[in-house]
């Protein structure tokens, strides 16, 4: 009984049925990181009806299963498993956080399952792993991104304040690793818990210190506007920089158009949509999203949004190029992706390269009276 | 011959435990009746704790996220098998309840509560921070246990969730029948009548800050178990494990079953461990639901779920 059961799910995945498409996702659209997984799930609902009113891929209705993991890694691997056992999805989109995609990855490569990480931690693909990629770009080509404009303009020592967050702390580590390559000293490295209310202490151990020309703040949720407001209530001089952890008109509503005047970060294009070139490869798909989520939720498109944006349109194409929902073939059409225009950048996947974006991806944005301008 | 309470308990459980697979339909099932054992063993020393002992920890998850990370990082940086970490674990987790409960629970009152709450806070803050040992905030890898290999050797083979399903059960029953045993105990009835009234028991002669210290060093030991086996099962563990809500839930667990009651405990781990699966679609009203279903609870059930319905049967059966 219970192996006829187990077979059962089996055979089933092997054979889905032919009208429809399952695709599970589980995402954190309540709890710590629901900032994050919010947007995530609206875009996916959005695009999934939009698809189907349009006809679906190749006539097949796609239809979506998506849960809620509240941000906790024991719970995604509970729903990873109820989407490949029970409900026989044939592609998982998310895991908002690092830690809940890590439990998701586990089971999909289990089950043979593609899958697509909306997290940015560099951990998910590499090592490569046969059925998982990932949109996001990874926190250490932020770092790569900020230290090449501090290059630039011949900063070398730096100071930086993290948050002890999962995306703080994984970013300060792969800053600190990258920081050599671009000759950036880190003189001063304060960190702060994100349910601190102020950290002006940290800032002001910082501005302390001999002979740093920049601050850095890699960060999330509100520990960066709160560190922002700090910033210009010390009246530090010094240019600051942020991560793309906060790249959405929220950071600069919370922090104060004021206080984040001529801060600078790694962001992508969907934030600067109004400045991009008209012969921009990514310009129809960041304006058609930015309009059909923005017309449908009443809200600004934010990166995360996007990012969910672009796992869809990832496995939509690769099911669309496979001509079959069989998840060995998706999986086989996904790495097989290439110059594919996204909101977050142009994907080309490869075997060995299960992220498919480069530091290209990633446009150096400055805040001037409230809004984004490109940093040319 | 009438069943006792004990062995009515066990039998019901290791006859659930066997046959609720037949009505599976499908593997996910299998996933989900594991959590429940997992969470209703650390559910079942809060029993211990609260029920009998009448002292309250607001910092069990930290034992979880003790015997969890030992399962993570021992059969890393010492070697040492992870069916041994998880004795570690134990023996940490033990040793660190010994020393914050001795000074703690010689006094009267709910001190152990504020001191626990901290201790939690303080192992959560350590797993989050230490980044170089255990990886930080984004989890760390857990290595197999390498007991499913065995039985697929031995001619056994189960899938994943059926495999961690029978474990989790036959730990549960360990748990549960150790847990009996010592309820019925001298230890067990020295703990309830210090529970009754802590003065009398005192002039009865019994040593009422050994007994809390005893209750809280074997609660502690089956939360770590029970975090153990999550991290070996999940084969991946964050420091959310070892979080303050974690805490909570363990205790809400206890409390929505019965505090005094295994079987109650079993049955509130089960529930809370269900519901956010029953209630999927309506994920958005998930805390409604559970705030209202403690809050009637408490008014109308005051002893926990199980208990009250057993002394209705009874009753009426008298």
């Amino acid at each position: 009984m219970k192996t006829f059961l187990t077979t059962t799910a089996l055979v089933a995945l092997a054979f889905p049925a032919m009208a429809e498409i399952k695709i599970g996702a589980s995402l954190s659209s309540t709890g710590p990181a629901a900032f994050l997984g919010d947007p995530e799930l609206k875009t996916l609902e959005m695009l999934v009806e939009d698809l189907n009113a349009k006809g679906g891929i190749n006539g097949e209705e796609i239809v979506l299963v998506a849960y809620d993991d509240n941000g906790d890694p024991n719970k995604a691997r509970t729903f990873a498993t109820r989407l490949v056992e029970d409900d026989e999805v044939v592609a998982i989109i998310g895991g908002t956080t690092t830690g809940t995609t890590m439990s998701i990855l586990a089971v999909a490569e289990d089950a043979e399952i593609p899958f697509i990480s909306l997290a940015g931690a560099i951990d998910i693909i590499q090592p490569v792993k046969p059925f998982t990629f990932k949109t996001p770009h990874t926190d250490r080509m932020a770092c790569q991104k900020i230290f090449e404009d501090m290059q630039k303009a011949g900063i070398t020592k730096i100071g930086m304040i993290s948050g002890t967050d999962g995306f703080g702390a994984s970013m300060q580590a792969q800053c600190k690793e990258v920081a050599p390559d671009y000759a950036i000293e880190i003189l001063a490295d304060e960190t702060y818990d994100p349910k601190d209310a102020d950290m002006t202490a940290q800032l002001t151990k910082i501005k302390g210190t001999e002979g740093v020309q920049a601050i850095l703040n890699p960060g999330f949720g509100q520990g960066p506007s709160i560190v922002t407001r700090n910033y210009k209530q010390l009246a530090i001089d010094l240019p600051f920089y942020q991560s793309h952890g906060v790249a959405s008109d929220g950071f600069i509503e919370l922090a104060g158009a004021d206080a984040a005047e001529g801060v600078r970060l790694p962001g992508t294009a969907l934030l600067v949509a109004d400045l991009l070139a008209a012969d921009d490869p990514q310009k129809p798909v960041v304006d058609a999203y930015k309009a059909m989520f923005e017309e449908k939720t009443g809200t600004p498109v934010g990166t995360f949004g996007g990012y969910a944006h672009d796992a869809f349109l990832i496995m939509t194409d690769a099911i669309t190029r496979a001509g079959s929902a069989e998840p060995a073939a998706i999986r086989d059409a996904i790495e097989a992706t290439s110059g594919l225009a996204g909101t977050t950048g142009i994907y080309t996947f490869t075997p060995e390269d299960h992220l498919g974006l480069d530091l290209s991806a990633f446009r150096m944005l400055e805040i001037k009276g409230g809004k984004w301008t490109l940093v040319q | 011959m009438r069943l006792t309470a004990k062995s009515a308990t066990l039998l019901g459980l290791v006859v659930l435990i066997a046959l609720a697979p037949l009505f599976f339909p499908s593997g996910f099932y299998y996933r989900v009746g594991a959590l429940i054992f997992v969470n209703a063993l650390a559910v079942t020393g809060i029993v211990i704790l609260t029920g009998w002992a009448g002292q309250i920890s607001l910092g069990h998850a930290g034992f979880a996220g003790i015997g969890a990370y030992a399962c993570a990082l021992a059969p890393v940086h010492w070697g040492i098998h992870p069916a041994l970490a998880v004795l570690l674990g134990a023996a940490v987790s033990a040793i660190l309840a010994w020393l914050v409960g001795r000074p703690i629970l010689r006094l009267k009152g709910y001190y152990l509560a504020v001191a626990s709450l901290g201790m939690g806070i303080l192992i959560s803050m350590v797993l989050n921070n230490e980044r170089e040992l255990t990886r930080g905030p984004d989890g760390i890898d857990v290595p197999d246990l390498g007991m499913r290999a065995l039985l697929k050797a031995a001619g056994l083979d189960l899938s994943n969730g059926e495999f961690w399903y029978f474990f989790c059960g036959i730990a549960l029953v360990i748990g549960a029948w150790l847990a009996l045993n010592l309820h019925d105990s001298p230890t067990g009835r020295a703990l309830r009548a210090l529970h009754g009234s802590e003065i009398a028991a005192r002039t009865v002669g019994i040593d009422v800050a050994k007994l809390k210290l005893q209750a809280f060093v074997i609660s502690a030991i089956y939360a770590s178990v029970s975090g153990s086996l999550l991290a070996l099962q999940n084969k991946f563990i964050t420091p959310d494990v070892a979080g303050f809500m974690h805490s909570v839930e363990m205790v809400t667990m206890a409390v929505l079953g019965g505090v005094g009651s295994v079987a109650g405990a079993i049955f509130g781990a089960a529930v809370l461990t269900l519901l956010p699966q029953v209630l999927t679609v309506f994920a958005e009203y998930e805390q409604l639901v559970l705030g209202l279903v403690m809050v009637l609870v408490m008014i109308f059930l005051r002893e926990g779920v199980v208990p009250s319905i057993l002394r209705k049967i009874r009753g009426r059966g008298e």
